[in-house]
C-alpha cells in the first residue's frame, strides 16, 4: 500500500493504526502526531460544511452539524480542490439519513443554500436594458424569447424553504406556514436575492429558458394556473437584473 | 526544465516589503489605511469560481497592489498525476490576473480522485524527488512562469527519508529552475517538533533562491511524551522567537518579500496591519545594515 493509501484511509479512519514507519524527533513512533493530520482534514472540513449551510447548521444546532459533517466527510470526501463546491451531495446525504427523516424540508433548505452559493460564484453578465423591454408594444413582448444572466436559478420545494431560509437569517421574518415554495435567486449586485416565486412561476421560468417565447410561456402555464399573471415574476427578474438577453 | 536565466527568483516584481495574506473582510480597511502593506497574497482555489464580489475584489486590489497566488490546492508531492482539469483552472487565473509571484507547497492534498483540505506530507527520497519535480517542470511548463515552492509543517519524519529538507528543496530547485518560498514559522515548528535547531536548518537552506517569506501564527499541543507539538494555524499573532527567526534569516538573505499569514480566528485589519509594521520593522533594520 502506498504512503498516499495508508494516510488517507488512517485520516478518515481513527480506528485504525497510526502507519508503520512515521517517526518523532528522537525515531521513536509518532503516535498521536499523527492525530494531527486527522484533525486538521477533519476540523477544515466540517468549517467548510458550517459555512456553506449556515441554515442548516442552525436548523440542526452546532453539535449536531459537527456529527453530521463528520459523518459526511467520511462518506463524501471532497472531489475538488475548489471549497466552494464542497457540500454538493450534502442534500441528497441528508435525505438519506433516517435519523433525520421528520425533517423532511432539511433536503430542500440545503439545496437552496448550495444554489445561494453557486449563484454567489457565477459568471458576471451584463442585464437587459429594462427601460428599452418597457418600451416594446405588447405583441413585440410576447413574441420574445428571453436570456438569462447565470447567476439567475429557481429551486422548487414541496416545502415552505423560503420562510424556513428567512425564519433562520432574519430577525423580523415571520415563522414559517406549510406550504409549498418556489424560490427565485437573482444577483442584483454580488449577493444572491433568494425570493418566493407566486404559483406557476417557476414552471413558467423553465419553459422560458427553453427558449419558449413569453406568449407561449404564459399560455402554458395559464391552463395550470389561471391566476398566473406573468407581471411579477417579469418583475422580479428585471429588478434582480436576471435578463441579459431579449430576441424575436 | 523550465528556462531558468530569465526568471530568476529575483524577478519576481513582489516589492521587499512587508504583505499579508488577503481576507475579504478586510477589503475596504487595506484600501482606506494600508499602512506598511505593500503586497498582498491569496489563495488561489477561492477564486476560481466564474465571477461575483471575489473576482470583481480581486480585479480591483490588483489595480493597487501586487499580487501574489498561493496555491493550496494542486497536490504537487500527489502520487498520481496533477488534476489537468485543476492546473487548467489555475492557468486561467494566472493568465487573467498576472500576478507578481505564484507559489505552492511541498506537500499532497488529493489521493484517489479526493481532495483531504489538509497539507500532507511526504518522505524525502529520490521517488518523492523526481515525482515533485517532474509536477513542478509541468506548472511551470503550463503556467509559462517560475514558480516558488514552500517548505512545510513537520509533525512527524518519515523512516524511509533519505535527504534532509534544505537540501531536498535546494535539488528540487536546481533540477526544476523553481524559487523558494520560506516559511520561517513552519521552520520553528518543524524544528521544535522533530528536536533540531531552526538556526541550522536555516544555515543549510539555500537562502539565495528565497523569492519570499512566510510568517504566521501556531499552536501549542503536546505529544505522547509530553513535548512540545506545535500545530501550524495560521490562528495567532505571530511569536517572538518567529519573529527573531526572521531577522536571523533576513541578516543573512538580506530583504524579501515578507509575508504576516492569518487564516483562521481573522482579526480586525489594525492587529494584522501592525503584524505587517512589524515584518516592516525587520525588512528595514537590514535595508540599513546593508
Amino acid at each position: 500500500m502506498s504512503r498516499a493509501e495508508q494516510f488517507t484511509r488512517a485520516i478518515l479512519d481513527a480506528r485504525l493504526p497510526v502507519p508503520d514507519g512515521l517517526l518523532d524527533g528522537a525515531q521513536q513512533p509518532a503516535g498521536r502526531r499523527f492525530s494531527v493530520y486527522r484533525n486538521n482534514v477533519a476540523v477544515s472540513l466540517t468549517e467548510a460544511l458550517h459555512q456553506g449551510f449556515p441554515v442548516i447548521a442552525k436548523l440542526l444546532g452546532q453539535e449536531n452539524m459537527d456529527g453530521l459533517a463528520a459523518l459526511y466527510l467520511r462518506a463524501h470526501p471532497p472531489t475538488s480542490p475548489l471549497m466552494m463546491h464542497y457540500g454538493d451531495s450534502f442534500p441528497d446525504f441528508l435525505e438519506g439519513l433516517e435519523q433525520l427523516s421528520h425533517l423532511g424540508y432539511l433536503g430542500d433548505v440545503a439545496r437552496l443554500e448550495l444554489a445561494l452559493r453557486r449563484s454567489y460564484h457565477a459568471a458576471d453578465a451584463t442585464p437587459l436594458d429594462a427601460q428599452h423591454l418597457g418600451t416594446l408594444p405588447p405583441d413585440t413582448l410576447l413574441s420574445s424569447r428571453l436570456g438569462f444572466a447565470p447567476a439567475m436559478t429557481v429551486v422548487r420545494s414541496a416545502w415552505p424553504i423560503h420562510a424556513i431560509w428567512a425564519y433562520n437569517t432574519r430577525a423580523d421574518a415571520p415563522k414559517p406556514q406549510p406550504g409549498a415554495q418556489d424560490v427565485l435567486i437573482t444577483r442584483p449586485e454580488f449577493d444572491p436575492l433568494p425570493q418566493p416565486l407566486p404559483p406557476g412561476g417557476a414552471a413558467w421560468i423553465a419553459l422560458l429558458q427553453a427558449g419558449e417565447t413569453l406568449g407561449t410561456a404564459t399560455e402554458a402555464v395559464t391552463s395550470d394556473f389561471p391566476d398566473f399573471d406573468l407581471s411579477a415574476p417579469l418583475a422580479l427578474l428585471i429588478e434582480g437584473l436576471a435578463l441579459t438577453d431579449l430576441s424575436q | 526544465m523550465f528556462d531558468r536565466p530569465d526568471r530568476s527568483p529575483r524577478s519576481n516584481r513582489l516589492p521587499d516589503a512587508a504583505g499579508v495574506g488577503y481576507k475579504p473582510q478586510h477589503f475596504q480597511a487595506i484600501l482606506d489605511a494600508p499602512g506598511t502593506v505593500e503586497w498582498l497574497e491569496i489563495h488561489a482555489e477561492n477564486y476560481m469560481g466564474d465571477g461575483g464580489r471575489p473576482l470583481a475584489q480581486l480585479r480591483h486590489l490588483s489595480q493597487h497592489f501586487p499580487i501574489s497566488v498561493h496555491g493550496v490546492g494542486l497536490s504537487i508531492g500527489g502520487e498520481a498525476p496533477l488534476d489537468p482539469a485543476h492546473l487548467a483552472r489555475l492557468k486561467h487565473l494566472v493568465d487573467w490576473l498576472n500576478p507578481a509571484s505564484f507559489s505552492e507547497h511541498l506537500a499532497w492534498s488529493t489521493h484517489d480522485s479526493h481532495f483531504y483540505n489538509d497539507l500532507l506530507p511526504l518522505p524525502y527520497t529520490d521517488d518523492t524527488l523526481a515525482r515533485v519535480c517532474a509536477h513542478i517542470d509541468q506548472v511551470q511548463d503550463t503556467l509559462g512562469r517560475q514558480m516558488l515552492l514552500e517548505n512545510p509543517s513537520s509533525y512527524l519524519a518519515f523512516a524511509e527519508s533519505t535527504w534532509a529538507e534544505p537540501a531536498f528543496l535546494h535539488e528540487i530547485a536546481r533540477r526544476t529552475g523553481c524559487g523558494l518560498l520560506l516559511d520561517v514559522n513552519n521552520v520553528f515548528v518543524s524544528a521544535t517538533n522533530l528536536g533540531y535547531r531552526p538556526q541550522d536548518y536555516i544555515d543549510a537552506y539555500p537562502l539565495d533562491l528565497v523569492g519570499e517569506i512566510h510568517l504566521g501564527g501556531h499552536d501549542e499541543d503536546a505529544d505522547d511524551h509530553g513535548r512540545p507539538l506545535l500545530i501550524d494555524s495560521h490562528g495567532a499573532e505571530v511569536v517572538d522567537p518567529v519573529w527573531a527567526l526572521l531577522d536571523y534569516t533576513l541578516a543573512r538573505s538580506g530583504p524579501r518579500p515578507t509575508l504576516v499569514e492569518w487564516d483562521t480566528d481573522v482579526p480586525d485589519w489594525v492587529v494584522l496591519e501592525a503584524e505587517a509594521a512589524r515584518a516592516a520593522a525587520a525588512l528595514n533594520a537590514v535595508k540599513v545594515a546593508a
